[in-house]
């Protein structure tokens, strides 16, 4: 039906007016701190387009993603886990602790590590869970406040019980380094940069939480208490198993988004490892509209961004302009979302009107008949 | 002499929202100092029109003259301005204030920065006395009878100037007695001066109290007319176009079996018990109606029923087991059926498709889950087939359930929780707030759970809906059950004192 494929393409509508938005404010910035905005574009393509900036890109896309569905998860039933970097930091070491103190046959070695760091995250997330269903504290609350406390503890942990022996007067604060069997090996290699394998075991996540939100029991539970929470109690949904239940699963995705930079580059946890991702993750899933389809391309733009904005260093511009194409990026996409939904719902609304007047005019018509 | 100007003049009205009846070119005119009743089914647009009238919606096409000139309201804000009030079928009050800080609440006296209640006290003093709506402005609102509280309402709308007062469906929540003293009331601010347009489907009161009635019936105005020139019947006649249903139930079913048995149940909240040693027996084939004012117990005994809230005390037994403990899954998939009372609130998913609407409740059960999946190929059959037996008007399977109209959506509910083949069906007000039709549908599936064995409690606000479906009938009044009736000779006004209390009887 063509007026179901004009709606269908109104959804197009919300990247385009994000990337162009995002175009027009970040040359506004550019212009007012008189720089050249096409300058700045142009290399910005130019350096993103090189072999090794692609492969970074996705590099730095699978934490992003990662971090995007464990929030998402949260999401999809208007829990906030806002917890998701504490968790990930916290899980990241403990795995990464695991790791070097055991040796295993390789592919059991990998297994543990990502078993270590779930159960970490789920773990750590599990204490936000309890005290909502137990005392009520809002999960955005303990979740900031467990974050804190994560960085806190980790590094105590880190420098007091889990750091390597300092071997002469090296200053290095990591742990011990990971056996061989607990590494993994570029999938390939573009213009001299490593892919890191652990982009597949990312999109088997992403398929997995798919396949969890949509197609089963538990993720329809899950979308109902999104929807309505009342309506999915009265339907037998238990809130508070439901809670604990997508804290624990959303804590423990958290813990894996560590391990691609673990297993594919620094096999240790040193102060090194990317930090902010956890938060990066709320974004991503924002803009990706927690499905995960959404999140991927959320994730590979924003690491493209942070990726190609490294060359504005060396044009003389401050890289950090780009925080606020991000930041507009977000803005537009959920604004224009929300636009883009409500007259999407309001069109199917008014068509499904019309075909059922025309079913009561017919039915009408027989019984007069 | 020419005559005045009418005090409200609506012309031409017209609004249109998908998926409901709404306004169709009304024409209504309201002459100063009478009280106007605007009659219509539930679904007839009404409300609508009301809402446009109080500047809440506005009007796709017509005008709004006030004393003989256009007036356009953007907000209620502008309405208030103009001097209309409108007091909700459901109180906006804040229970834990006083009378006198609910009535200034939005329109704080002033003087100097700081709030000056000695005015506004003297002014609640005065408007009660001189418009006869009797009220003390230092009581605690909570401790107010529902009568009351509609006073608190009425007197918040002159405290702000109205000189016409809108009363949206004012008797809904009333038990006759306290219809009575309304009633006396609303002639008293007649006497003043005030013109009242009064909202309603209750044709005997409309009779009794109207100056002028005007009948609304899908979105139109159908006539308006004086009270001394038509019946009830002829007044029913002309808002439903065509014969009223009567919610009659055929022989009796009643068997001997206990499908439902409740026991000394007990519901606290707080320090208050909300439900207080309820005990009666559903049978097979029965429909066993609970009475009562809103807010007596009815919704406790319904959510500890279904699992929603733990009883303090006693046990409900279903077909001879124990389920007090059990959560509410366990008591849906054991034949445990629920309508719930609010509709969108609490038993539809209004964004997802009615394929995802007809599995809630039923998510764990063929043919909606296979092991731990969704089936929806399953689920989509089975709402095709719950549409056309059910006669759901809609497109199909994969509209979203906001798209229905409040009866079709009901259908939907009622459908989904029949074709599950319960043994036990709680019905919370099943019929509210939707349209006739649907209405005389939702009956026919009531009376034919019945007649196919079910075990039903029925808790409503239509009392002569509970009357005419229910074989037993109990008030429910503070929590306890008070009486148990026979319909067959109950009056509605009998009910009526029954559910204040006025009369008094033991549990047979």
């Amino acid at each position: 039906m063509r007026k179901r494929w004009q709606i269908r393409l109104l959804w197009l509508l919300v990247p385009i007016s994000a990337i162009v938005l995002a175009i027009v404010v970040s040359s506004l910035v550019l212009l007012s701190i008189d720089a050249s905005p096409v300058d700045a574009f142009r290399s910005m393509y130019e350096y993103g387009t090189q072999g090794n900036s692609l492969a970074s890109t996705v590099n730095r896309a699978v934490p992003l993603f990662i971090a995007g569905l464990a929030v998402a998860i949260g999401f999809k039933m208007n829990l906030f886990n806002i917890g998701v970097e504490g968790q990930y930091r916290i899980a990241t070491l403990m795995a990464a602790a695991a790791g070097a103190a055991v040796t295993l046959p390789a592919p059991f070695h990998i297994a543990f590590i990502m078993l270590v760091g779930m159960v970490t995250g789920a773990a750590w997330a599990s204490i936000a869970a309890v005290l909502k269903v137990k005392r009520g504290v809002h999960e955005v609350v303990s979740t900031i406040m467990l974050n804190s406390i994560a960085t806190g503890l980790g590094a105590y942990l880190l420098s007091n019980y889990l750091r390597k022996p300092a071997v002469g007067s090296e200053l290095l604060i990591a742990t011990p380094q990971i056996p061989h069997s607990g590494q993994l090996g570029p999938l390939t290699t573009i213009g001299g940069e490593d892919v890191r394998s652990f982009v597949l075991i990312a999109i088997l996540l992403g398929v997995f939480v798919y396949v969890l939100i949509w197609r089963t029991r538990f993720g329809y539970d899950l979308r109902a208490s999104g929807i309505n929470p009342d309506a999915a109690r009265v339907s037998g949904v238990d809130p508070n198993k439901m809670i604990m239940r997508t804290m624990l699963l959303s804590g423990a995705i958290a813990g894996l988004i560590g391990m691609s930079d673990l297993f594919g580059f620094f096999h240790a946890y040193t102060l090194d490892l990317p930090t902010g991702i956890g938060f990066d993750g709320i974004a991503v899933a924002l803009v990706g509209l927690n499905h995960p389809i959404g999140i991927a391309i959320a994730a590979l733009v924003f690491g493209w961004v942070d990726r190609a904005a490294q060359i504005l260093d060396l044009e003389g511009i401050p890289k950090e302009v780009i925080i606020i194409t991000k930041g507009v990026i977000i803005f537009s996409v959920v604004i224009a979302y929300e636009i883009v939904r409500r007259v999407v719902l309001s069109q199917e609304v008014k068509t499904a009107a019309e075909e059922t007047r025309k079913l009561e005019q017919a039915e009408e018509e027989t019984v007069a008949a | 002499m020419a005559e005045r100007a009418p005090a409200v003049e609506l012309k031409g009205i017209t609004k249109t929202f998908p998926g409901v009846v709404a306004n169709d070119d009304i024409n209504l005119a309201v002459q100063p100092g009478e009280i106007h009743a605007v009659v219509g089914e539930n679904g007839a647009g009404k409300s609508t029109l009301m809402k446009i009238l109080y500047g809440m919606l506005r009007p796709d096409s017509g005008t709004i003259l006030m004393d003989g000139s256009g007036v356009h309201f953007r907000s209620p804000k502008d309405a208030i301005a103009a001097g209309i009030g409108m007091v909700h079928q459901h109180f906006m009050l804040a229970t834990n204030f006083t009378v006198l800080e609910n009535v200034v609440l939005g329109s704080e006296p002033a003087h100097a920065g700081a709030l000056d209640f000695g005015a506004a006290r003297a002014r609640i003093r005065e408007l009660s006395e001189s418009h006869g709506v009797p009220l003390d402005p230092d009581r605690l609102t909570e401790d107010l009878a529902v009568g009351e509280r509609q006073r608190v309402e009425i007197v918040k709308v002159l405290y702000r100037g109205a000189r016409i007062l809108i009363l949206d469906e004012p008797t809904a929540v009333l038990v006759p007695q306290e219809v009575v003293e309304l009633f006396g009331q609303l002639r008293e601010l007649r006497a003043q001066g005030v013109t009242i347009i009064f909202i309603s489907h209750k044709l005997d009161e409309v009779l009794e109290i109207a100056d002028s009635i005007t009948v609304i019936r899908d979105g139109h105005t159908v006539r308006t007319v004086k009270p001394e020139e038509v019946t009830a019947r002829q007044l029913a006649e002309l808002m439903v176009g065509s014969e009223l249903p009567t919610p009659e139930t055929r022989e009796s079913t009643v068997t001997e079996e206990v499908l439902l048995s409740v026991q000394g149940l007990g519901v606290r909240v707080g320090a208050r018990w909300a439900l207080e040693d309820a005990t009666f027996d559903i049978h097979h084939g029965e429909i066993v109606g609970i009475a009562g004012v809103e807010g007596n117990g009815q919704r406790e005994l319904v959510e500890a029923l279904i699992g929603l809230r733990k009883p303090d005390t006693g046990s409900v037994i279903l077909a001879g087991t124990d389920i007090t403990q059990w959560p509410t899954r366990q008591r849906r998939e054991n034949g445990l059926g629920y309508i719930p009372e609010d509709r969108q609130g609490r038993g539809l998913l209004l964004p997802s498709p009615l394929w995802e609407n007809t599995m809630l409740g039923h998510q764990t059960l063929y043919p909606f889950a296979r092991g731990p999946w969704i089936n929806k190929k399953g689920a989509r059959a089975q709402t095709e087939h719950l549409i056309s037996e059910y006669g759901v008007m809609t497109p199909g399977p994969d509209t979203s359930a906001l798209a229905l109209s409040g009866g079709n959506q009901q259908k939907l509910i009622v459908g989904r929780e029949m074709t599950a083949a319960p043994k036990v069906l709680i019905a919370a007000q099943p019929t509210r707030g939707i349209d006739v039709g649907a209405q005389a549908a939702v009956w026919e599936l009531i009376r034919e759970a019945r007649a196919l064995g079910l075990a039903l409690l029925l808790t409503s606000a239509d009392l002569e809906e509970l009357i005419g479906l229910s074989d037993t009938l109990y008030v429910i009044l503070r929590g306890r059950l008070v009486a148990r009736l026979d319909p067959a000779t109950v009056t509605p006004e009998e009910l009526g004192s029954y559910m204040t209390g006025a009369k008094q009887a033991g549990v047979a």
